[in-house]
């Protein structure tokens, strides 16, 4: 069966949301939802550091997604979903009532790149924290940009701030696209 | 030559870079998508006021957010002040972080290590 874009978004925006979207992204887009999350989080008297942690993951997830979404052409039949990508802050309280928010993108993907997707993340998730560190700076320092201006330091970027091993999905779309969800504790 | 003044906008910083006085500054957030864009006029400015740079260079880096994209281009420019410092003019770079920005601490520090260049770390009380 394929996926089912709407379906998987009200599933992950049921509870504890604070901010989520679902559509195309532009600079504007990004910038109005973080003018949202800044909003939001402000009103919930979190802690400075905190606030930081979420803005700085928040904007690398939703440059991410603007710098790396691919669109699969839909048939005209299905509901306008083309190049769309989520966002959505959550923030959860776990089983010993502590709060803990999660950063949770989607965006398509060619199918062609789950591989190499996959691999890298799962590298990052073996580094330990230091390892995280050397090679941060590594990347920092090797005066490469990507065709699509990318510095090649946003997945890192993404593990080293929120200290935590990344949660990822692939679901399968037609065939050629893949939908890759992201999770990130923080 | 002619000095560098930029206002903010939501996604790049306040810049005055000032070719009379020296005094280079960098303030606020640094976000765009490509920043690229905004910074490689900035890296040549640099390059030009190398070539007849004042005795002292003072830079001053306060910023409150940046993305990596920003942060490849920030080594950037650190790495045309440090070309200035080689040359041996006086340079020193001014890392502003605000109290307990562990993170933006950590980032200076990632520049102090990789360059050549006296860097201060300056903690600002909220």
């Amino acid at each position: 069966m394929s996926f089912d874009l709407l379906q998987w978004y009200r599933k992950n925006t049921e509870n504890d949301v604070l901010v989520s979207y679902l559509g195309s992204v532009s600079e504007d887009v990004i910038s109005s939802l973080l003018d949202k999350l800044e909003d939001v989080l402000e009103k919930k008297n979190i802690d400075l550091k905190t606030l930081k942690k979420i803005y700085h993951i928040s904007v690398e997830a939703l440059q991410n997604l603007y710098h790396h979404s691919d669109a699969p052409k839909i048939p005209k039949n299905k509901s306008a979903i083309e190049k769309n990508v989520v966002f959505i802050l959550k923030k959860i309280k776990d089983s010993e009532n502590k709060c803990r928010y999660y950063v949770i993108t989607g965006n398509f993907i060619n199918k062609s790149n789950t591989r190499v997707l996959k691999e890298r993340i799962d590298q990052l998730n073996f580094l330990s924290k230091d390892e995280i560190k050397i090679l941060y700076k590594l990347i920092l320092n090797n005066d490469q940009f990507s065709e699509k201006g990318g510095g090649g330091l946003g997945m890192i970027d993404l593990v080293k701030r929120s200290g935590n091993n990344l949660t990822y999905n692939f679901y399968n779309f037609d065939s050629n696209y893949i939908f890759f969800t992201l999770r990130i504790a923080i | 030559m002619e000095s560098i003044r930029i206002e903010k906008t939501r996604k790049t910083p306040d810049v005055t870079f000032n070719a009379d006085t020296g005094k280079i500054q960098i303030e606020g957030k640094s976000i765009p998508e490509n920043s690229i864009e905004f910074y490689k006029p900035l890296v040549d400015w640099l390059e030009e006021y190398g070539k007849n740079p004042q005795e002292n260079t003072e830079v001053n880096i306060k910023l409150e957010y940046f993305n990596t994209s920003s942060s490849k281009c920030i080594l950037d420019v650190f790495k045309k002040l440090e070309t200035i410092y080689k040359n041996g003019n006086n340079v020193v770079i001014n890392w502003y972080y605000e109290e307990d920005d562990e993170d933006m601490l950590e980032a200076g520090e990632d520049y102090q290590s990789i360059l050549k260049i006296p860097f201060k770390m300056i903690e600002m009380e909220e």
